[in-house]
């Protein structure tokens, strides 16, 4: 049950191709407005050979291994990342870690997916973009269980709301923490 | 050994009640506070809270040069310092493009075996002071002893190691250090084979470990748990194997799997761990090219913007650091996967229906160490 890149990649173009979401999805509809071409982090330059450095990059793309770490880059919607969830759960994915990252200059939230596969040397990355003032995705602890403390502390540290998720009391911060620590503008 | 299934759901009619075990307790091994609440003496649900030894270390990333931010990563998992030394380098080294000389990688796979010993050693004389065995603490705090010479010697500290740099080692190796490190892996193996003899084919520990908190694949999958707790359910995932970094490639060794995937098999992991780290550390000494310790590194380290992931197989599991970069002396962002974390977070789940004796082997059976969950 190992896909290779190529499947994966392929699945992953697909998924974006579509506004496919759940539809037992309980987001609200306030968010995930922004397409996911233009929500694309900004790539390295000279990193990827196959676009020129201006070019804003494709949603999904391969990318070398030794340069970055990981094969798949898929960006995707907010209301997609069940969805991606469950593609790399039926293909034998692990969880490795979810985080944030707070772009305070573009006034956008990340939210990045790592997934290893317990098999084989393929690393995948999953990443949306959200508003910052109104950070607020789905959770994906029904598909990964362990994503629950993941999602926990991403919530600890930029306020990232997971819609869905059993139990966002802080899990590394005290419990009566009101602070985000890694949001750009905390000052302690 | 009782199956979970045997045990009545009784949590619905007020019969539980809630014991509280830490966050200063003896087979936490450090602040960890578990919330369980109990059925007279089976675990109905047992909550982790970690926390209590919280530092930010994510965010201390955030307001240092990069090189700076290398002290911090010994003190995640200060057990196994020298692997996230590793990760952290290794992730700039990708990221910049810098070019370790083979010598310093050498030195590198030397000295983090070394560690994971060292780690395995702690991990396995704890263990058994939580099961009730005393004396195997005194002979392997004996053997470890003698590994924190060595690596002071050359590293400088004993435990919160910070020996690697972008490009290479701080310092090299001299002919002490590899006259002690050949003499330890000489005396390491007798040790070893007693371990298992005394301690490890023991019919007390045997009957004490077997069959207890068993963890499937499926459970590490979906929780994203790994190293020795994986590999005690029966897959062979390994960082060093699976996806090679530094020079582990040139190397001859087995990765320790076994399918049972009970308290028992963690342990057998571990213990062959040891030896096959012993293989790694003599062929690395045999091998060890002539050279210089310390590549070509530009004095103002800027990181191309974007972002960089690198992994390493630290001795409780896979590490990883992602990196994101704007092209600053600083970082952007820094995230540090640990694998104390996800292997904890599947304790919940996994201790469902023990009794709490035997929920503590499940928990001493994961090999925490708590500044690694709470970074």
């Amino acid at each position: 049950m190992i896909p290779t890149l190529e499947q994966l990649a392929e699945r992953f173009s697909r998924l974006v191709a579509t506004t496919a979401v759940l539809p037992q999805s309980p987001l609200p509809v306030t968010i995930g407005s922004t397409p996911a071409v233009a929500v694309a982090p900004p790539v390295a330059a000279g990193a990827d050979h196959t676009i020129a450095p201006t070019a804003p990059p494709p949603p999904v793309q391969t990318v070398d291994y030794s340069l970055k770490g990981y094969h798949l880059d898929a960006s995707i919607s907010p209301r997609q990342v069940v969805l991606a969830a469950e593609i790399l759960d039926q293909n034998g994915f692990a969880l490795d870690t979810i985080t944030g990252v707070d772009w305070i200059a573009q006034n956008e939230m990340e939210v990045v997916y790592d997934f290893f596969h317990p098999l084989s040397i393929l690393r995948v990355v999953v990443r949306t973009r959200l508003r910052r003032d109104q950070p607020e995705l789905p959770t994906i602890s029904p598909v990964f269980p362990g994503a629950n403390w993941h999602e926990r502390e991403t919530h600890d540290f930029f306020g990232i709301r997971f819609s869905g998720h059993p139990d966002l009391t802080p899990l590394l911060l005290p419990e009566d923490a009101d602070y985000h620590p890694l949001r750009k503008d905390f000052t302690a | 050994m009782i199956a979970p299934t045997d045990i009545p759901d009784r949590t619905n009619l007020q019969e539980t009640f809630v014991l509280n075990l830490g966050p200063q307790h003896p087979a936490a091994h450090g602040v960890l506070r578990i919330k369980m609440t109990m059925d007279g003496e089976y675990v109905t649900r047992a909550e982790p809270i970690p926390g209590y030894i919280h530092r930010m270390h994510e965010k201390m990333g955030e307001n240092r040069t990069w090189a700076q931010f290398l002290p911090n990563t010994g003190r995640v998992d200060y057990l196994s310092a020298l692997h996230y030394n590793h990760a952290f380098v290794g992730v700039v080294e990708r990221a910049a493009r810098i070019e370790v000389p083979p010598r310093a990688e050498f030195i590198r796979v030397i000295t983090s075996e070394l560690n994971r010993i060292s780690s395995h050693l702690v991990w396995w004389s704890a263990y058994l002071v939580d099961l009730g065995g005393f004396t195997p603490l005194l002979y392997a705090f004996d053997d470890r002893e003698k590994i924190l010479d060595l690596l002071e010697a050359v590293t400088g500290s004993r435990l919160t190691y910070c020996y690697f740099r972008f490009g290479g080692l701080c310092n090299d190796i001299d002919d002490v250090f590899i006259t002690g490190t050949r003499a330890f892996v000489t005396q390491m193996r007798p040790r070893l084979k007693m371990y298992r003899d005394l301690v490890t084919d023991n019919i007390i520990l045997r009957k004490r470990l077997e069959g207890i908190g068993p963890i499937s694949a499926e459970l590490c999958r979906k929780y994203g748990a790994t190293g020795p707790v994986l590999r005690g359910a029966g897959i062979a995932y390994d960082v060093r194997k699976v996806e090679p970094y530094s020079v582990y490639s040139q190397f001859d060794f087995q990765i320790p799997v076994f399918p049972e995937g009970d308290a028992m098999a963690r342990y057998r992991v571990r213990m062959a761990e040891m030896e096959q780290s012993l293989r790694i550390i003599e062929q690395a000494l045999d091998k060890l090219p002539a050279g210089p310790v310390m590549g070509k590194v530009p004095r103002v380290l800027k990181l191309p913007a974007g972002d960089y992931c690198y992994a390493v197989e630290a001795a409780r599991g896979r590490h990883m650091v992602r990196v994101v970069s704007d092209n600053k002396e600083i970082p952007y962002r820094v995230k540090l996967r640990t694998p104390s974390f996800s292997n904890l977070s599947l304790y919940q789940e996994a201790s469902k229906g023990m009794i709490l004796p035997d929920a503590l082997a499940l928990l001493g059976s994961l090999d925490l160490v708590i500044p690694d969950i709470d970074r």
